[in-house]
C-alpha cells in the first residue's frame, strides 16, 4: 500500500492534476474564511460591472487629508482619458468635412487639435450629408471637451438647508491626491460583477464548492450503484446477471443526457435543489462502472484464492469484501474520479438548458454559465462573466482526468512510457 | 402530462375564467382521460407519426417542428462526430508511433481539450472567431435576412453558419478519441504478435498497418457507446450558437414548458442514437471478420 502510494506520487501527471485540484479545493475552503460576503448579495446596480478596484467618489472628496503631487503627465493622462482615439478621429473627420485640409490636422497633437476644434466647431452648423445622430454625437464630444485644458480647480458646494442656497464647502485642486488607505470605502472586484450585479469572484468560489459537492454526490451515487450491480451480476451470475445486464443495456443505449433532461424536467423547478440534481445525475450515469466492474469480477470469480475462500466456508458477502473488492479497488477509485468530473459537466449542461438547480439558493458553475449566456455576455464581450467559469470547469475536469491517467499508468504497467 | 397542463394553468390562474380555459385545453390535449389511456393514445399517434400539438407554438404540430430541426441536427452532428473521430484516431496513432516530442505535446493538449465541455469550446470559438475576428456569424443556421431556397447566396450563408458549431464538436471529439487511440496503439505495439512479426522480418510499415487496424476495433465500439454522450454535448453546442437544430428546439420546449415537444425531441434523439449504434454495429461486422466468424459458429 505504502509502496503504491509512493509510486502514485512519483507519477508526473498525477502530481500535476493533484496539485491543481488541491489548489482549487483550498481556495474554495479558505476564501470564505477571509471574505464573509454572501455570494448571492447583489452589490451593484446595472449588469456586468467590469473588473477593477472601485473607490468611493464621495469618500474621496471627503477624505480628511489630501496630498499635492506635481506629476508632469497628469494633464496628458486626463485628456487621453476624456478624449479617446475614436473621438479624435471623429473630430478630424468633422474638421475635414468642414473644409480644413487633411494635412493640417494631426490627431496626435492634442493641443493643436483642440485649438482647431475650438475655432471652427459650431454646434448649430450642419455639415452636408451628416445624420442627426452623428451631429448629436459631435455635440456631446464638444461638451465633453469644454474645460479639458483649464487649470482651475473644481468647487465643491452643498445646499444649505436653512437658506436653500448653494454654499461652497471646498475646492479640489487638479494636483490633489488622496491616499487610497484614507478612503473609507474601497471595494476590489477582481472579476467584476455578473448580470445581477453580484461579486463574480465570491460567487465563483461558492459555485465551485457547490459544483464539487454535486460532482462528489453524483459520483458516489453512480459508483455505488455501478459497483453493487456489477458485483451482483459478475459474482452471482445466472439469472441475477441476466437481469442486471438487461437493465444496464437499456441504460447504455438511451443517452443518459436525454434521461437527465426528462427526469429533471418532471421533478419541476421548485423541487430541484443542488442535491436532488446531483442524485439524478448519479442515477443516470452508473452504467459504465457497472459494466466494467462486472467484467473484472467475472475474471476474478474463478481465481484460486476466491475458490479457496469459498471452500473455507466464508459467506458470499465476506468473499466479495475481502477477496474481490481489493482487486477492483484501484479501478473503482479511478471510475469515481471520472464520474465526479462527468457529474460536474452534466450539471453544467443541464443548467445551460435551464434545467439545473433552482436559482435562488446557491450558485453552481452551470447556473453561472446559464446566466452569462442568457444575458449574452459572450456577444457583448463581457469576458469576466463566462471565461473564469469555463476555466474553472476545465481545470477541475482536467485535473481529475490527469490524476486518472496517472493512476492508470501506475496500475496498468502496459501503458507506461 | 396532466401535471404539466396544471402547471401552465397555475401560472395564469389569477383570473376567474381560467378554469374554463383550463378545461378546454385539457379536452384539446386529451389530458382529462385516464393516464393509461393517454399513454396508449400517445403511442398510437406516435406510430402514425403524430406527436401531438406543441404547447408553446400552439397550432403547430410537433412533428412539423421536429422535421425542420432534425435535418439541421443530423447534417451538423454526424459529419462532425465522424470527422472528429477520424482525425482523433490518426493523431492518437501518430502519437503512439512517433512518441517523444509529438506525444509529449499532443497528449496534454488533447487531455485538456477533451475535458473542456463542448459548450465551453463552442463559446471560446464563438468569442474568438465570431465576436473578435468576425470571420463567422455568431448565431443561427443561415442569415436572418434570407429565406431558405436553393440559391448560392443561401448555400454560402448556411456554409458560413455551419463552421463554428461543426469545429467545436470536432475539436472536442478529437481530444477524447486521440487519448483512447494512443493507449490502444501503445498496448498493441507492445503485444506479442508485433514482436513475432519483427523477428520474422516483416517491414515496419506493414506491422504498423496491422497494429492500427487492431487498435481501431475497440475505438469503433467506443464510438458506438460514446455517441449518446457526444450527441448530448453537441445539443448544447447547438444552443450556444442558436443553431436551428434539435438542441435549440429542446431549449425552447423547456423554456415554454412544452411537454409534448420535450418528449418527442428526447424520443427522436434516442432513436437517432439507436440507429447510429445499429449502423456502427453493422460496419463493425464488416471491419472485424472475427465477429462474423463468431456468429457463423
Amino acid at each position: 500500500m505504502k509502496h503504491t502510494i509512493r509510486q502514485i506520487f512519483h507519477d508526473g501527471k498525477f502530481v500535476v492534476g493533484f496539485v491543481i485540484f488541491i489548489t482549487l479545493l483550498l481556495v474554495v475552503l479558505v476564501y470564505p474564511i477571509f471574505i464573509k460576503d454572501s455570494p448571492l448579495a447583489i452589490i451593484s446596480q446595472g449588469t456586468f460591472v467590469p473588473p477593477g478596484i472601485y473607490v468611493n467618489n464621495y469618500d474621496t472628496i471627503n477624505s480628511p487629508t489630501t496630498y499635492t503631487l506635481m506629476l508632469d503627465n497628469a494633464a496628458a493622462k486626463r485628456i487621453a482619458n476624456k478624449l479617446s482615439n475614436d473621438d479624435r478621429i471623429a473630430m478630424k473627420d468633422w474638421l475635414v468635412a468642414f473644409g480644413i485640409p487633411e494635412s493640417e490636422i494631426d490627431t496626435t497633437n492634442i493641443e493643436k487639435l483642440l485649438d482647431q476644434w475650438g475655432q471652427n466647431y459650431d454646434p448649430m452648423k450642419s455639415v452636408p450629408g451628416m445624420t442627426l445622430a452623428k451631429q448629436r454625437y459631435f455635440q456631446r464630444v464638444n461638451v465633453a471637451l469644454q474645460g479639458i485644458l483649464s487649470t482651475e480647480s473644481l468647487v465643491i458646494a452643498q445646499i444649505n438647508p436653512a437658506t436653500g442656497t448653494m454654499e461652497q464647502t471646498g475646492e479640489i485642486n487638479q494636483s490633489a491626491f488622496v491616499n487610497i488607505n484614507d478612503v473609507a470605502n474601497v471595494r476590489l472586484l477582481p472579476l467584476g460583477t455578473d448580470n445581477f450585479g453580484r461579486d463574480m469572484l465570491t460567487e465563483l468560489v461558492k459555485a465551485t464548492g457547490v459544483s464539487l459537492q454535486i460532482g462528489l454526490v453524483a459520483g458516489l451515487v453512480a459508483t455505488l450503484i455501478g459497483l453493487i450491480l456489477g458485483l451482483l451480476g459478475g459474482y452471482i451470475g445466472g439469472f441475477v446477471d441476466d437481469a442486471t445486464m438487461f437493465i444496464t443495456n437499456i441504460f447504455t443505449v438511451i443517452p443518459s443526457f436525454v434521461l437527465l433532461i426528462l427526469i429533471s424536467f418532471s421533478i419541476g423547478q421548485d423541487k430541484r435543489g443542488a442535491v436532488t440534481i446531483a442524485i439524478v445525475i448519479g442515477l443516470t450515469s452508473w452504467v459504465w462502472t457497472a459494466r466494467a466492474v462486472r467484467s473484472q469480477v467475472i475474471s476474478l470469480r474463478n481465481r484460486d484464492h476466491v475458490n479457496l475462500s469459498k471452500l473455507s466456508g466464508h459467506s458470499t458477502l465476506h468473499v466479495i469484501i475481502s477477496d474481490i473488492l481489493p482487486y477492483i479497488a484501484s479501478y473503482v477509485v479511478m471510475a469515481l474520479i471520472l464520474q465526479i468530473s462527468q457529474g460536474i459537466l452534466a450539471e453544467a449542461g443541464l443548467s445551460i438548458l435551464g434545467l439545473g438547480p433552482r436559482t435562488t439558493e446557491v450558485p453552481t458553475l452551470g447556473l453561472m454559465m446559464n446566466w452569462a449566456m442568457i444575458y449574452q455576455a459572450h456577444i457583448l464581450g463581457k469576458w469576466w462573466a463566462y471565461f473564469p467559469v469555463l476555466l474553472v470547469i476545465a481545470l477541475i475536469t482536467f485535473s481529475m482526468n490527469l490524476m486518472n491517467t496517472g493512476l492508470d499508468q501506475v496500475f496498468n504497467p502496459a501503458l507506461r512510457d | 402530462m396532466a401535471a404539466i397542463v396544471a402547471r401552465i394553468a397555475q401560472g395564469m390562474s389569477n383570473s376567474t375564467g381560467m378554469k374554463e380555459v383550463y378545461e378546454q385545453y385539457a379536452t384539446l390535449f386529451g389530458t382529462n382521460k385516464p393516464m393509461l389511456q393517454q399513454f396508449f393514445i400517445y403511442v398510437n399517434n406516435m406510430v402514425h407519426g403524430n406527436f401531438g400539438t406543441s404547447f408553446s407554438q400552439y397550432p403547430r404540430p410537433v412533428a412539423d417542428i421536429l422535421k425542420s430541426s432534425m435535418v439541421w441536427t443530423i447534417s451538423l452532428q454526424f459529419p462532425a462526430i465522424i470527422v472528429g473521430w477520424l482525425i482523433g484516431n490518426v493523431l492518437g496513432a501518430l502519437a503512439a508511433y512517433l512518441k517523444r516530442g509529438f506525444d509529449k505535446v499532443l497528449m496534454p493538449v488533447s487531455i485538456f481539450v477533451s475535458n473542456l465541455p463542448t459548450f465551453g469550446m463552442a463559446i471560446i470559438l464563438l468569442v474568438i472567431f465570431g465576436v473578435g475576428l468576425k470571420w463567422f456569424p455568431t448565431s443561427g443556421g443561415y442569415g436572418f435576412d434570407l429565406i431558405p431556397n436553393l440559391s448560392w447566396k443561401f448555400a454560402w450563408s448556411v456554409f458560413m453558419h455551419y463552421q463554428l458549431p461543426f469545429w467545436s464538436i470536432v475539436l472536442i471529439a478529437i481530444g477524447g478519441q486521440a487519448i483512447g487511440m494512443r493507449s490502444m496503439s501503445i498496448y498493441e505495439l507492445n503485444s506479442d504478435y508485433v514482436k513475432y512479426s519483427r523477428f520474422l522480418g516483416i517491414k515496419d510499415r506493414k506491422i504498423v498497418g496491422y497494429v492500427f487496424r487492431n487498435a481501431m476495433l475497440p475505438q469503433i465500439t467506443g464510438l458506438a457507446l460514446a455517441i449518446g454522450t457526444m450527441v448530448g454535448g453537441a445539443l448544447i453546442a447547438e444552443i450556444i450558437f442558436s443553431y436551428p437544430g434539435l438542441g435549440y428546439t429542446l431549449l425552447n420546449a423547456v423554456m415554454g414548458q412544452d411537454y409534448p415537444m420535450i418528449s418527442a425531441v428526447t424520443l427522436i434523439i434516442t432513436v437517432m442514437v439507436l440507429i447510429a449504434n445499429f449502423l456502427i454495429e453493422i460496419v463493425y461486422g464488416f471491419i472485424d471478420p472475427r465477429i462474423k466468424a463468431a456468429q457463423s459458429d
